[in-house]
């Protein structure tokens, strides 16, 4: 192999032949995603998804379900169902995640639909989840004495404090609630797919 | 590389010469370059220590968003890929490639310019980051604002690169240039088809995971393997002063490399919502990954066997042969992890983030020192101050990597078998893992200690204070004298 063109065509080839099988062939198959938000729930919830993004909750929180008989993830009532691909057609970018140094969040809006819940365990994880590693977003919050009556939005803590979400609190616990990805009936064939 | 004993000394002289004008025409550059390799592996590390502390004390400067644990880890990673592999393995790549073609640098200005070029991207990359505005995929969390310096600074690597080997001395080129080639386009072709496709015009979103794992694991596999493999392939002859064991099995090395490697991504998507064809063709690539490791570990092996005793006084070989036993290690660890039944029960966990530190660490970054000791003392025309920063600097980071693999292996796998476990309540498996992640601050804690040493180390170099006899600084008497 002395001659670099021979080198260069070979490298190329190497190269181009996965570049088509696992860049282009599945960006041509699925095609372009959905444009816009069209309606103002969908716009918050966008902004809550970019407050997921901006503090890096990917890096512990995986967002898809696996198959039944491969991960333990729908005993663990993490989903009703393996998500499947068009599960994830509604959303600007699939956060599936690595990690699972939490809980998976595919479906969290229909685990615990319950914003205040949420709230709380932004503020301080160890309030709801004793034990937890998860660090506190306590800078999404405001904190003080409670007033009465409360002021709207804002909740007790139980100990004569109340903390009042931000705006980025509130989308970020929006998009919470619209983690559903389970929706729907699946193919009973999808789950044989991790079969062993 | 024998040549030395049976040429005649008017021709040994001419050689001797012309490397010290190619290392002359390439010691501004490669200062540059590897001074600020070094500011982001210090960089680097810090974000690791602070991200690794949080992870066992979550409260840990918990007030400020830019230190929030999702921020700091992204900078870590890029700080480290980008920042300290990246521009170190350019530079290394730069002079080798200089070396074998026997080409001077004549553009230095260029390699300047582009080394400025890519310190601000990185910084402008990181504090965008750390100011919320990452765009979330792994490996490419780089605001896209950010990422055309980067790609403005490659394309001036990639010129000087190609202008070297069209300017090369007539004759066989070696197993090096191949990959060195190789990589400086492969390099820009995966980070532009990512940004494209992920980031400037992204596709629809499920098809964004295929994308962002195909370049994700091709980063490591095209571009850093191949860097340090042609480092492997250059520093071990010249060491221990004899070729390399077989010229064919370099060849089948090198090809199996390149066509099996660019398959492998998907095995990051097994039990995703993709379809089968997708995760199985990876995970048969990952598995034929055995080919190129083995013939590239037979052929170093080869090469070395009856030298071992060199790894005693030579600092280079010392880093080298660590970083080539590791790639072995982790390349058959990564073909194991990718079978469904392996990976079911490890992906997800800490297992996976000692798998990418024995690759990116243990092997690319040990590589890189091990060059780093072989190339500055020869463009600077200095020694190495003091071997006792080598020896901490090397046992430092010996140990630490190791450990910091074993707990994180060890952890991950029982992390692992408790997420199958589905009786077991998700914070108990949470707390199981706490002990692991308290060794691997400790780990890096040791790893910190041995870059302060090599960065110490750096900076006498380059201030001039050296050993004042001129000898080669080594670790052990030479056999020779």
């Amino acid at each position: 192999m002395n001659r670099l063109a021979v080198i260069f065509i070979g490298f190329l080839i190497t190269f181009t032949s996965a570049w088509i099988g696992l860049a282009l062939v599945p960006t041509a198959h699925y095609g372009y995603g959905p444009g816009a938000a069209s309606s103002e729930s969908e716009a918050l919830v966008d902004r809550g998804r970019h407050v997921y993004m901006q503090n890096g909750c990917i890096y512990c929180h995986s967002q898809q379900v696996s198959p039944r008989n491969f991960r333990s993830d729908q005993a663990r009532n993490w989903g009703a169902r393996r998500t499947i691909a068009s599960d994830y057609r509604n959303d600007k970018i699939a956060l599936l995640g690595t990690m699972r140094t939490g809980p998976d969040l595919a479906n969290i809006g229909s685990r615990i639909p319950v914003a205040q819940w949420h709230y709380t365990h932004l503020y301080d994880p160890q309030i709801t989840s004793k034990g937890s590693i998860m660090p506190p977003f306590r800078f999404l919050f405001q904190r003080r004495k409670a007033s009465v009556p409360p002021e709207p939005g804002a909740f007790a803590l139980g100990n004569g404090d109340e903390i009042v979400p931000s705006p980025e609190a509130q989308a970020l616990v929006a998009y919470l609630l619209s983690l559903k990805h389970d929706l729907g009936e699946p193919p009973e064939a999808f789950e044989s797919l991790g079969k062993r | 590389m024998n040549l030395p004993q049976q040429a005649d000394p008017a021709a040994v002289a001419r050689s001797r010469a012309q490397r010290v004008e190619i290392d002359l025409s390439l010691r501004g550059p490669t200062v540059h370059w590897l001074s600020s390799a070094v500011f982001w592996l210090l960089a680097g590390t810090v974000f690791a220590l602070v991200s690794s502390h949080k992870m066992t004390n979550p409260e840990f400067v918990a007030n400020y968003p830019w230190l929030t644990f999702g921020r700091v880890r992204p900078a870590h990673l890029n700080a480290v890929v980008y920042g300290w592999l990246s521009a170190g393995s350019i530079a290394v790549a730069l002079w080798i490639l200089a070396r074998l073609c026997r080409a001077p640098l004549r553009h230095a200005w260029s390699l300047h310019v582009a080394a400025v070029l890519w310190n601000v991207g990185n910084l402008l990359g990181i504090l965008g980051i750390l100011s919320g505005r990452s765009t979330s995929i792994e490996w490419l969390e780089y605001p896209g604002d950010t990422t055309p310096w980067l790609i403005a600074a490659f394309a001036l690597v990639m010129w000087n690169g190609v202008d070297m080997l069209r300017r090369r001395a007539p004759g066989h080129l070696y197993v090096s240039q191949w990959y060195l080639f190789a990589a400086l386009f492969w390099f820009p072709m995966l980070y532009l088809t990512a940004q494209v496709l992920l980031i400037w015009k992204p596709v629809t979103a499920i098809a964004q995971g295929p994308v962002n794992w195909w370049f994700g694991h091709n980063v490591l596999g095209l571009w850093f393997t191949p860097v340090g493999l042609a480092s492997a392939y250059y520093l071990i002859p010249k060491v221990i002063g004899r070729p390399i064991h077989s010229y064919y099995l370099s060849a089948i090395g090198f090809w199996s490399l390149a066509f099996f490697y660019a398959w492998n991504g998907m095995h990051h998507l097994i039990g995703g919502p993709y379809p089968a064809w997708l995760i199985s063709a990876s995970v048969a690539a990952s598995v034929m990954m055995v080919v190129p490791v083995v013939t590239v570990g037979i052929n170093h092996h080869r090469t070395m066997v009856g030298h071992f005793s060199a790894l005693r006084w030579s600092p280079t070989l010392r880093f080298v042969v660590f970083g080539a036993m590791s790639y072995t290690l982790v390349s058959l660890q990564g073909s194991l992890t990718a079978l469904r039944g392996v990976n079911r029960v490890v992906h997800f966990t800490h297992y996976t983030i000692a798998h990418s530190h024995l690759g990116m660490y243990s092997f690319a970054t040990m590589m890189l020192f091990g060059s780093i000791y072989y190339i500055v003392p020869r463009v600077l025309e200095r020694e190495w101050p003091s071997a006792f920063l080598i020896r901490l600097h090397f046992w430092s980071v010996a140990i630490g990597i190791l450990s910091y693999v074993a707990a994180l292996t060890v952890g991950g796998i029982e992390q692992g078998f408790n997420l199958q476990n589905a009786d077991m309540p998700f914070l108990d498996i949470v707390r199981r893992t706490i002990p692991y992640l308290y060794l691997r601050t400790w780990a890096g804690i040791l790893i910190a200690i041995g870059h302060v040493a090599f960065a110490i180390s750096f900076i006498r170099v380059l201030r001039g204070r050296t050993r004042p006899e001129g000898e080669p600084t080594l670790l052990a008497a030479h056999p020779s004298t």
